[in-house]
């Protein structure tokens, strides 16, 4: 018996794990190891407008535990997309959550009304990428203009919305309370935390970008933290991420209140990460009697 | 196509100061493995893998050789591994040298740049000559293996302590003028990459060159081991994991 399948956004996943943007590509190239029809659902390569390059390399420096990275949303952009990528993954029996960024509100209307009657399962719009200039972090770190962009974003939208929030704020739950008023369906968290790490040898930050997001096992207490704040703050489902490693990992954040599970650095270190989260939590729902995932989400019992 | 998994080190040699070469038993990888193509080898207690260039395929054997330098401390880990005991590695990843058969190949390797040079020297035979380049005496590595891949096998060092004295690409000029190939391939600094793809280009003759760069995935999903090529007379950013390593040099922005 499946006891891990659930319901998020009025979409069904077979299960609450999905890799998270930017770590899985669009999944080609993980296929070679497991069908991609393991996974509750892939969020794709953030998508833009029109085609990106990035930044510079070097692009990741690793920290302890975990990783900065500043790709700078290098994608084909949505027209790309929507003619090459999609067909493919439609035949691939796994959701298809759509991860967005634009640089100016316009643009983010634009892509989601690009994505209109498309077989994409939701919409993750990104207010969060810390590696852009325009857009990305300047959206999500002003209550005002991250209500301005949701708004436009489920304007132009026939999908589930959910927003991707930045842990770079003094408080997440006023944005995350500000993107529900204007009608987000769900939130995301936590997109990467910004960090540096500088080469004493030549006196140059490792990063060409200087500074990056960080990533892995390194972020998940912060996680975990800004999950509980959000889940308690809003009555829309919330999707956690950041740093999930293992299968405990996943209950824990679920616990703190995420419905779904991104994860993301991890599948660098073990491709086969997500396959062993899923795994491990089947068999935790058996060994506890728990006879379906959704019963633990938010069960924290706070002191 | 690639494997992930824990595979055992049959033997491990220390060829130089720093610098490990170690023999994996993995019939899966070997059998798809391709001269050029490189490993990400996780390293305990470190979050990322490192992508180390696969020297040597020995098919019938089953194992492929990873030669690697200590450049840090997560290198350092890797050559703490020994004889018998488990690697973690994903393999074969990108693409790697052209194999033409039948025709006449260059190999030029310069210091840590040098061991992809075996399996391919090996592909081409007789055909190959593999030119490779040290510091000095007390760095060069591979020389048994260059020479049993079949081919002519010529050394340099920068001070002269051992072979000829002066650059790989001193040797490599001498080389086309005496017996001009069809392809030349090259790993090794970047300035060294530049100077050969000039020579190669100067004298009409194909080259592919093999780059380096730090990788997170290594299999092409995220995106951060980007280098500058040329497409279609447009630079972009091309990933090192799976549109290389080895580059047409022709494609290659050397800065």
């Amino acid at each position: 018996m499946n006891r891990l399948n659930v319901n998020f956004c009025g979409v069904d996943f077979k299960n609450p794990i999905v890799p998270a943007s930017g770590t899985y590509g669009y999944g080609r190239e993980y296929e070679c190891l497991y069908p991609l029809s393991t996974l509750g659902g892939i969020s794709v390569k953030g998508t833009t407008l029109h085609r990106r390059e990035g930044n510079p390399a070097p692009r990741v420096a690793e920290t302890p535990s975990g990783m900065l990275n500043s790709v700078g949303l290098q994608n084909g952009g949505v027209d790309k997309f929507l003619s090459y990528e999609l067909p493919n993954l439609v035949t691939k029996d796994t959701r298809i959550i759509a991860n967005i960024a634009g640089s100016t509100i316009e643009e983010c209307a634009e892509l989601a009304a690009k994505l209109k009657g498309s077989a994409v399962d939701m919409i993750e719009l990104n207010i969060s990428c810390p590696n852009v200039k325009q857009g990305g972090a300047a959206f999500g770190t002003d209550c005002t203009i991250a209500g301005q962009v949701t708004k436009a974003v489920k304007d132009n939208s026939d999908k589930p919305v959910m927003v991707k929030l930045s842990p770079n704020v003094t408080s997440i739950t006023d944005i995350a309370k500000s993107v529900e008023a204007n009608g987000a369906d769900a939130v995301s968290l936590i997109n990467t935390l910004l960090g540096m790490r500088i080469d004493i040898n030549t006196g140059r930050p490792v990063l060409r970008n200087n500074v990056g997001g960080l990533s892995g096992p390194a972020v998940f207490p912060v996680a975990v933290r800004m999950v509980w704040q959000v889940a308690n703050a809003v009555n829309i489902p919330v999707c956690g991420m950041g740093g999930v490693s293992t299968w405990e990992d996943a209950i824990e954040i679920m616990m703190a209140g995420a419905s779904l599970v991104q994860v993301g650095a991890a599948i660098f270190a073990d491709p086969y990460a997500p396959v062993k989260i899923i795994d491990g939590m089947q068999k935790f729902c058996e060994d506890n009697g728990i006879n379906n995932i959704s019963e633990i989400v938010g069960t924290v019992k706070p002191w | 196509m690639y494997k992930q998994g824990k595979y055992q080190i049959v033997s491990k040699k220390n060829l130089a100061k720093g610098i490990f070469d170690v023999e994996i038993l993995c019939p899966e990888i070997a059998e798809l493995a391709q001269p050029g193509q490189f490993a990400q080898v996780a390293a305990e207690g470190f979050f990322l893998r490192r992508p180390i260039s696969i020297c040597d395929i020995d098919k019938a054997k089953g194992t492929i050789r990873l030669v690697f330098e200590i450049r840090g401390k997560g290198t350092e880990k890797l050559a703490d591994l020994c004889k018998g005991q488990l690697i973690d590695i994903i393999a074969p990843l990108g693409k790697g040298f052209k194999v033409l058969e039948g025709r006449k190949i260059v190999c030029v390797g310069g210091g840590i740049g040098v061991p992809p040079m075996v399996g391919i020297a090996k592909a081409y035979g007789e055909n190959a000559v593999a030119i490779s380049g040290f510091r000095n005496m007390a760095a060069v590595i591979l020389q048994d293996d260059l020479q049993a891949a079949g081919g002519k096998a010529i050394l340099c060092t920068d001070d002269g302590s051992a072979g000829r004295k002066g650059f790989v690409t001193d040797a490599l000029t001498e080389q086309i003028a005496a017996d001009k190939p069809d392809i030349i391939v090259a790993c090794g600094p970047m300035v060294m990459l530049k100077n050969v793809a000039k020579i190669a280009e100067a004298n009409g003759i194909e080259c592919q060159v093999s780059l380096e760069q730090r990788m997170a995935c290594g299999v092409g999903a995220c995106l951060v081991c980007a280098c500058r090529t040329v497409r279609d007379g447009k630079e972009i950013h091309s990933h090192v994991c799976k549109d290389g390593p080895v580059f047409d040099s022709k494609e290659v922005v050397f800065e």
